[in-house]
């Protein structure tokens, strides 16, 4: 519509214009990686932090969100490592390929990089520098000029590259741990995973910080080729002043298999935003979520799937629950290209307004340009019922803990599709934990 | 169902171009200069023997025009509209203000005739069947003929020309009038602000059921005319009022620019009804020339209880930017939006409403249906917000689009903005195409295809027709079915 005039800087983009003139020389990567992360820099400096009179921020105003930028975070000291290791516990009991980043930086002491045969699992920082760089830092799948994934390929230092072999299957996941310490400061994170044709994955991704302000991005490129599968499971417990930004770009073969689901307890503010291209016939995807959030948090869910092949079928559901002053947006387009015939979709946004000040916004979009398609959308914005929840007060269950079972009836039927059990328990408790808080 | 098979009918006998609508009357007319600066501004104003308060009005939102920036967020794609390449005024010459109908032009009647408007009161009430309605007829930029004034004036309803009613009733045009969609709202309200020529004016008095429908048939006539009509409707305590509006214009190869406003106002327990059957020139089968219409309707629930609903049967023009609103300010007042939206050829539909929920207890519903067809994109755009102080808001919404080939598209923009944990939102909305269960069922039952189309197509429609008044109904059916005439096979 009106175009946007920009003459003042804000605070914010003028300090992060001096942290990556700053930083730039010691990022790693070749001189075709210094490119393009010039290229992605200067991207954003053209765009600027978006404000809500861009669509796609509309419902999170970046430029407000954002007040100022925090510096890229050092080397952890002693300290922060063992905060770090106390705050993986609840994944001790996952067996996994576990890499630890404290506050953006690779620790080897808390990580096992042992895997099985056929899989490998090797530091983006090597890939940066032996050619295979510029590739990394570029998904093709999010939307160009999008400024949370360009930051990220601007500034990303360090991440994890994942490869599956064809035909193999991953006999222990693969975590990737992001763990912040201290306060005050910035960290950036990529996942690039390969999923060769046959082959099978499950991922977790986590993000946990105990306290301090935090500024958070993270990337996960993944690449499912055909007849392959791919699960991920994101855990998003950040420290409650954090800003914390994700983007998963995922591209699909033929045949292939998606099945994600992403828990957001924490941050003060957070935009987690998925990107799904379906490229081949036949596949399918499963994208959920489920969020909790209370204070004047602010949750953010953008979602595109995008059906460019016959055939494919996506499923989307995500669940919120919003207490206090929070407010949950959810942002999910479903695009039909012209010839994704016999595609199926559906995609169900519903939140549960817990208290007089939470806020919902949604705005699920349909965008079909094929004719033989089952698409559908629903949205659903509402607080407890009060009949069944005088039901459960009159079998003498106090409130709070009536409106506890109902809420964790209303995520759980999300949170019960993570296959794997150590998972679905770390997630389950995590909910539980939010909910005893409440009370 | 006979209506079917004389949709059918009427199908088979039209030309291989369907609009029906297209023809030109050859009438002598005054026109403004062409372009638009303060002076066809004043031009207008003057025409219309305004007084010096509406001009200072137009005025203001001229120069504001002059300020803004065409919208581009639409989903519709066209050139550039020069807008100084247009004529703002047109009037039929002849007749300069008819005092009664005799007055009229025959050529103008005989148009309003060919289009099956009938203007004249006794044919009417020969008539022992037909349902009586009140018609105002407006001709490229004037109202030409308006029929039961006296009537209506018995029983104290106003329903007049906006221009008469600027003369006749300052108050209530000065009260009202850019209310609730005030000058500076948005690019195309606040051109049609400037330089809108004329409309209708309706007020029903307090406790007053409008004795008959009141409706508006818009024509556009003249070439490289733009139409920019306004409508005012102020239901007043415990008033009720249905009111119609249709629209034609004929076949021409450049694009003309159609802007209206349209305000409602809805006073404590008042009722207004608003229905449209909208059927512009919607351009030949490859994009060429039709009506862009870009509308603003918003109506205001400013009373406790009060009602407004809109229904639409959009089948025409080349562009369609439209999204009848409703502010839902009153406690416990409703709003409510039925739809029908198909698009054939290469016409951009960009339609759908907003609900606003303002009062308490207030309550809202949505039934938009969407059918594409041919080469044509067809877009439901709404919005559902409930604000902080709006405790039990509610509203259903349904959307449902239905794609007839493999080159059109249908999209669905909704936002659903809940600003209080009492309001309980629920919106749905599905797409798909007609199933090959479905068309075997009807052709095994000896349907032929295009029969088979019809009646599907007319069972996805249903709930929105059941809301438009009887005879229009049954005209929006067959306005359906020849909208989708070539989409199948």
């Amino acid at each position: 519509m009106n175009a946007e005039v920009r003459s003042i800087r804000t605070a914010a983009e003028t300090a992060l214009s001096e942290i990556f003139a700053s930083a730039f020389a010691g990022l790693p990567g070749d001189s075709a990686v210094a490119e393009r992360r010039r290229t992605a820099f200067d991207a954003f400096k053209a765009a600027g932090l978006p404000s809500r009179r861009v669509e796609d921020w509309k419902y999170t105003d970046l430029r407000a969100l954002m007040r100022d930028a925090k510096p890229i975070a050092g080397a952890p000291d002693g300290v922060m490592i063992a905060a770090a290791r106390g705050a993986l516990a609840p994944y001790a009991a996952i067996d996994a390929t576990r890499v630890t980043f404290v506050n953006g930086r690779f620790v080897e002491e808390l990580s096992d990089l042992a895997t099985a045969e056929g899989v490998s699992v090797t530091l983006l920082k090597d890939a940066l520098v032996n050619g295979a760089g510029v590739e990394a830092l570029s998904d093709g799948v999010s939307p160009a000029g999008n400024v949370a994934v360009a930051l990220n390929a601007a500034f990303v230092a360090d991440g994890v590259v994942v490869s599956v072999a064809p035909g193999v299957t991953a006999s222990r996941p693969i975590h990737v741990a992001n763990v912040q310490a201290g306060s005050e400061h910035a960290a950036y994170g990529r996942v690039v995973a390969r999923v060769g044709e046959g082959g099978n994955v499950l991922l977790i991704e986590s993000h946990i910080g105990d306290a301090g302000a935090h500024q958070t991005n993270s990337v996960i490129m993944l690449d499912v080729a055909d007849g392959a599968r791919a699960e991920l499971v994101k855990i998003q417990d950040e420290s409650l002043d954090t800003l914390h930004l994700a983007t998963l770009a995922v591209r699909l073969g033929a045949k292939a298999e998606l099945k994600t689901f992403a828990l957001a307890a924490g941050a003060r503010a957070a935009r987690q935003q998925i990107y799904v291209s379906f490229t081949g016939d036949g596949s399918t995807a499963e994208i959920r979520g489920a969020g909790f959030a209370g204070a004047s948090r602010h949750l953010d869910t953008t979602l595109v799937v995008d059906h460019d092949a016959v055939g494919c079928s996506s499923r989307e559901h995500f669940k919120t629950a919003l207490d206090g002053e929070a407010r949950s947006v959810f942002q999910g387009k479903i695009v039909v290209k012209p010839g994704a015939q016999k595609t199926d979709g559906k995609m169900m946004a519903q939140a549960l307004l817990l208290s007089e000040g939470a806020e919902a916004d949604a705005k699920p979009e349909l965008e079909i340009f094929a004719d033989d398609v089952v698409c559908g959308h629903g949205a659903t914005v509402g607080a407890l019922d009060d009949e069944l929840l005088f039901y459960l007060k009159s079998r003498g269950i106090p409130q709070k803990e009536a409106e506890a079972l109902m809420v964790q009836a209303f995520v759980g039927e999300v949170i019960e599709t993570i296959e794997h059990e150590g998972l679905r328990e770390v997630v389950t408790d995590r909910a539980l934990a939010w909910l005893t808080a409440r009370t | 169902m006979p209506a079917v098979q004389e949709t059918v009918a009427r199908v088979r006998e039209i030309d291989v171009d369907q609009y029906k609508y297209g023809f030109v009357t050859d009438i002598e007319s005054d026109r403004a200069e062409k372009g638009l600066s303060e002076d066809t501004v004043r031009f207008i104003s003057a025409k219309k023997g305004e007084p010096e308060w509406m001009l200072e009005w137009r005025l203001d939102a001229y120069r504001r025009w002059r300020t803004m920036v065409e919208p581009n967020w639409a989903r519709v794609d066209y050139p550039p509209i020069a807008y100084d390449e247009l004529y703002y005024y047109s009037a039929p010459k002849s007749t300069p203000g008819p005092k009664t109908l005799d007055e009229v032009d025959p050529e103008l009647l005989r148009t309003y005739e060919k289009l099956g408007i009938p203007l004249r009161e006794q044919e009417i009430l020969a008539g022992v069947e037909q349902r009586r309605v009140a018609v105002d007829a407006v001709f490229d930029s004037v109202s030409v003929a308006t029929t039961f004034k006296k009537e209506l004036a018995q029983a104290g309803v106003i329903f007049c020309p906006i221009s008469e009613a600027i003369r006749e009733h300052p108050e209530l045009v000065k009260k009202y009038l850019g209310s609730v969609v005030p000058t500076s709202d948005n690019f195309f309200a606040t051109l049609n602000s400037a330089v809108f020529s004329d409309g209708s004016f309706v007020y029903v008095p307090k406790g007053v059921r409008c004795p008959m429908e009141l409706s508006t048939y818009f024509r556009i006539n003249e070439q490289n005319t733009g139409q920019f009509e306004r409508t005012l409707i102020i239901a007043d305590e415990g008033s009720f009022v249905s009111y119609l509006e249709g629209c034609t214009a004929p076949m021409r190869d450049e694009n003309q620019l159609h802007a209206a406003v349209v305000e409602l106002v809805a006073h404590d327990d008042a009722e207004i009804k608003y229905s449209t059957v909208q059927n512009w020139y919607p351009g030949d089968a490859e994009g060429k020339g039709g009506i862009y219409n870009f509308v603003t309707k918003r109506g205001d629930c400013r009373g406790k209880n009060s009602k407004i609903s809109w229904t639409q049967v959009e089948t025409g023009s080349a562009i369609t930017w439209k999204y009848p609103s409703c502010i839902l300010r009153g406690d416990g007042s409703r709003g409510e939006f039925y739809s029908i939206a198909i698009s054939n050829g290469r016409q951009q539909v960009d339609s759908g409403t907003k609900m606003i929920h303002l009062g308490k207890n207030t309550t809202s519903k949505i039934i938009s249906k969407g059918i594409s067809a041919g080469r044509s994109q067809n877009t439901y755009r709404g919005l559902v917000s409930a604000h902080r102080k709006a405790t039990n808001a509610r509203n259903f919404t349904n959307c449902d689009s239905l794609l007839i080939g493999d080159e059109c598209g249908a999209h669905t923009v909704p936002y659903l903005e809940a600003k209080t944990s009492t309001a309980v939102f629920e919106h749905e909305a599905t797409t798909s195409k007609i199933s090959d269960d479905q068309k075997f069922y009807c052709l095994q039952r000896g349907l032929s295809e295009e029969e088979a189309v019809a009646l599907i197509v007319n069972g996805f429609v249903k709930d929105v027709l059941q809301q438009l008044p009887m005879e229009f109904a049954v005209e929006a059916q067959k306005l359906i079915s020849i909208s989708l005439e070539g989409s199948v096979g």
